[in-house]
């Protein structure tokens, strides 16, 4: 058990390590969610499962696609598509995939391993978890739960300021109620109905 | 828990040696991970379930500040056109 605790740990300080020193934002973004990956197979040897697929949907499937859809709306154009042609060689998807592979032999390993479910000496289970966090800690679930409303506001806050200042910059080139309407989720596409092809 | 100090001190390096603001906020993630790999680690020493609630929290504070700062990085972006952090700084300090 503690051999596979320690792979995952090699495997995340390198993809760590490869992360920070990458040139390019997508590849490091790859090197990035292996990290995660290899940090969640690191709690599940730790006796933390629930933690380690959260860690994995949260993390790794829903912080990184924010972070991929930045990076993929900041790099619009012919430049980024010429850049995308050259990135294109044969061979950057190794080293991913070398540390990803490693890491599906060590899942596979542990999970068809017959006996225990996490193999831990002392597993938390998620049943635990649940208890405490909606008992003693139900002041800090609900604040959460206002830092998350806060965040979601203000990133709707500081979205929304782009648009009204492509309005000034192009006046006359954006439709008035286009901008408008995707200003206001709540009626967006209202108008498109006279205007629709 | 060494695995949680060298990633945060990896974490820390890219914070301060990089200029690209994505690659800023990456290692940002990168660091609320391994406080949170602490978190695991001392949880699971003592077989408290304290320690995967307070990483909970740190998962949902991680969202909140990524939101927030990917959404800077664009307003950024947009008014300096440029990633670099070095672009806004118009305070002559």
């Amino acid at each position: 058990m503690d051999a596979a605790f320690y792979i995952a740990s090699v495997v995340a300080i390198g993809a760590t390590v490869l992360t920070i020193t990458r040139t390019n934002a997508v590849h490091a973004l790859l090197y990035l969610i292996l990290s995660l990956l290899a940090v969640a197979v690191a709690f599940y040897t730790m006796g933390a499962p629930f933690i380690a697929a959260l860690e994995v949907i949260i993390y790794a499937g829903a912080i990184m696609v924010l972070f991929i859809f930045i990076v993929m709306m900041l790099n619009l154009g012919e430049r980024a598509a010429a850049l995308e042609r050259r990135w294109r060689t044969p061979g950057m998807w190794r080293g991913p995939a070398i540390l990803a592979g490693l890491l599906l032999i060590e899942v596979a390993y542990l999970l068809l391993r017959a006996g225990n479910a996490t193999g831990a000496a002392q597993a938390v289970e998620p049943k635990q978890v649940a208890m405490a966090l909606f008992g003693p800690y139900l002041i800090g679930v609900e604040l959460s739960s206002i830092l998350l409303l806060a965040g979601m506001i203000g990133a709707y806050h500081l979205g929304m300021r782009k648009i009204e200042e492509m309005r000034e910059e192009h006046g006359t080139h954006i439709d008035e109620g286009r901008v408008v309407a995707s200003g206001d989720l709540v009626h967006a596409g209202a108008d498109r109905a006279d205007r629709a092809p | 828990m060494l695995l949680a100090a060298i990633l945060f001190t990896l974490g820390l390096i890219g914070l301060i040696a990089r200029r690209n603001l994505v690659f800023v906020l990456m290692s940002l993630e990168i660091m609320l991970n391994a406080a949170g790999v602490a978190f695991i680690a001392a949880g699971a020493r003592w077989g408290q379930p304290d320690g995967q609630i307070m990483f909970l929290f740190i998962l949902a504070m991680a969202a909140a500040e990524v939101s927030v700062g990917l959404a800077l990085v664009l307003q950024l972006y947009h008014r300096f056109k440029t990633l670099d952090d070095e672009a806004p700084s118009e305070m002559r300090g």
